[in-house]
């Protein structure tokens, strides 16, 4: 586990953090813009002041929103840099290369690259220094949804092969729910909840994920093609989502957000909507004077419902309850 | 004396005075840059008096500081033996006074102009406060190391007032350019006047031109 332990105050704003995280794999920093996400990972960075090491002693590697390159150097002596002060070797250069495309930009001048060329080289750069943590604060914001597109695939690849831990800012949920294993939550300088990822999507009492970023990431494996539609099956049932995404073994991330899910109590004989799943009513969460969220159990995982209350009421809806979700639609994560 | 006498001395002092300006308005212009001391715009307003204040003021001061009952003059007799007025260790230490901003200013403006996400990832990257400095902020204000370099060295070398209270007219000692084309023309010798004159409106113009288009080529890269 890595502990983070940090408080800082800015003119009225205060950040205090204590919390322990997985050492491996990504952790998820979410909130609204103020909460202190960035502020947490300058904090980590030693780029907040406030003692400790010093930045440069602090082996993270840092990439920063905007793709920030030195100008004077070419891609290659971008790239150097850091390697050139690591302390350690324990990340191979050419793999890093290799998984981030930047191999054949080696000798580019740094002001020809696109916006995303240049923070896939910023990112390389920022592994080439061997460190021990990578800090990445939102990294996709400052992109056009294009380059976003163009980039997501390379942050899969680092997310499955990358040997060193990393902490992802975003505001978000997709980008969270598509790259990251842990989450954490900040509000106004707090940790508002923070767990395994599919725990905390789970959740129904988290205000900074009501509304439009409300829903949860279902682990299913893609396994058959039929009518242009792919089959996924998972622990608790099988989904059909429009499209043939490549059939495998393992496990892909389905999320599944919660104004796309409602409750019916009988299986439905006529609907237009393919998937319709048997689930047990787990929690029922008032989340303002209109909505609720409701937590339905499907076995092992979970899904979230954002309902009325007014459909509560009329419903006479009760925890324990069985009833049947229909899933409207389905974003296949990779 | 030959007639370019008063030429080789002024650029001796010039050379002198811009490596000690580059030397001390370095770590200042950095320090100005980044600042948050509400401090900042008296020490700067200090730094740029050279430019609004008559040499004469600036050459009075700097004669009874550097004149053998002075503060810096008397500790100068009491470590030598000799005063530092009307010699060239005094000539130089008016002439880094009076070319300060020409130094600082350019310098800080190049400072400024870095992004501090740049130095930010240079630390992140594992490079030192004084490492990153080297590596990436002296190669990014290049320009402005090109502009205070040249700016001080011309400005050294037609200072006219300062030299002539602190440096007096001493032929090979302290007698520059500048006073040489006032004995001229005192003396009505306007010949040797035109060309010394001549001579530095040409080499400030080349400087100046030099300084522009290099500045101009680094714009357009």
């Amino acid at each position: 586990m890595i502990r983070l332990q940090h408080k800082v105050r800015k003119d009225a704003f205060l950040l205090d953090v204590d919390i322990e995280i997985p050492d491996t794999g990504v952790t998820g920093v979410f909130g609204e813009s103020g909460s202190g996400k960035t502020t947490l990972l300058r904090c980590i960075a030693g780029l907040e002041g406030g003692g400790g090491l010093p930045a440069h002693r602090r082996n993270v590697g840092f990439v920063f929103q905007q793709p920030t390159l030195f100008p004077h150097l070419d891609v290659r002596g971008n790239i150097n840099f850091g390697e050139k002060r690591a302390a350690s070797r324990r990340v191979d250069s050419q793999s890093v290369l290799d998984m981030l495309g930047v191999e054949s930009l080696l000798d580019r001048s740094v002001d020809t690259l696109s916006g995303g060329e240049a923070q896939r080289v910023a990112i390389a750069a920022a592994l080439a220094r061997s460190p021990d943590i990578v800090l990445m604060d939102e990294p996709l914001a400052s992109l056009d949804r294009k380059r976003k597109d163009e980039l997501l695939p390379y942050f899969d690849r680092l997310h499955e092969e990358l040997s060193v831990p990393a902490i992802y800012v975003s505001h978000d949920v997709e980008e969270i729910s598509r790259l990251c294993d842990y989450l954490v939550i900040l509000d106004e300088g707090h940790v508002a909840a923070h767990g395994s990822l599919f725990d905390v999507l789970s959740r129904v009492d988290i205000p900074q994920l009501a509304g439009r970023n409300a829903g949860v990431v279902l682990w299913a494996v893609p396994v058959d093609h039929e009518d242009g539609l792919t089959k996924f099956d998972f622990s608790d049932g099988d989904i059909w989502v429009p499209g043939e995404f490549e059939l495998g073994r393992s496990p892909v991330r389905l999320r599944i957000s919660a104004s796309d899910v409602s409750i019916v109590r009988e299986r439905p004989q006529q609907t237009t909507i393919l998937n319709v799943l048997r689930a047990t009513v787990e929690e029922i969460h008032r989340v303002d004077e209109a909505r609720a969220m409701v937590r339905l159990g499907l076995g092992n995982q979970d899904l979230l419902a954002q309902v009325t209350n007014r459909s509560v009421r009329r419903f006479g809806l009760r925890e324990g309850d069985r009833v049947f979700a229909q899933v409207k639609s389905v974003t296949v994560r990779r | 004396m030959s007639l370019y006498g008063p030429l080789w001395l002024p650029a001796q002092l010039a050379i002198v005075t811009t490596a000690i300006l580059i030397g001390i308005g370095t770590p200042l212009a950095w320090w100005l840059a980044r600042t948050e001391t509400r401090w900042k715009p008296v020490v700067q307003s200090i730094v740029a008096m050279p430019i609004v204040l008559p040499p004469t003021v600036l050459g009075f001061y700097l004669l009874i500081l550097l004149g053998p009952q002075g503060a810096i003059g008397s500790w100068w007799v009491s470590l030598t033996g000799d005063a530092l007025t009307f010699t060239f260790a005094g000539l130089v230490i008016a002439s880094c006074v009076y070319s300060l901003p020409f130094a600082v200013q350019p310098l800080q403006n190049a400072f400024e102009a870095l992004p501090r996400q740049t130095l930010e990832r240079a630390w992140t990257l594992g490079a030192s406060k004084l490492d990153a400095f080297f590596s990436v902020a002296v190669p990014l204000s290049l320009r402005g190391f090109v502009s205070a370099a040249v700016l001080t060295f011309a400005h050294t070398l037609g200072e006219f007032g300062v030299v002539l209270m602190v440096g007096g007219n001493i032929p090979g000692e302290t007698r520059v350019v500048s006073i040489a084309i006032f004995d001229h023309v005192e003396s009505l010798q306007y010949a040797s006047a035109h060309r010394l004159s001549l001579l530095l409106l040409a080499f400030a113009f080349i400087v100046l031109f030099v300084m522009f288009a290099i500045n101009h080529r680094w714009r357009r890269r």
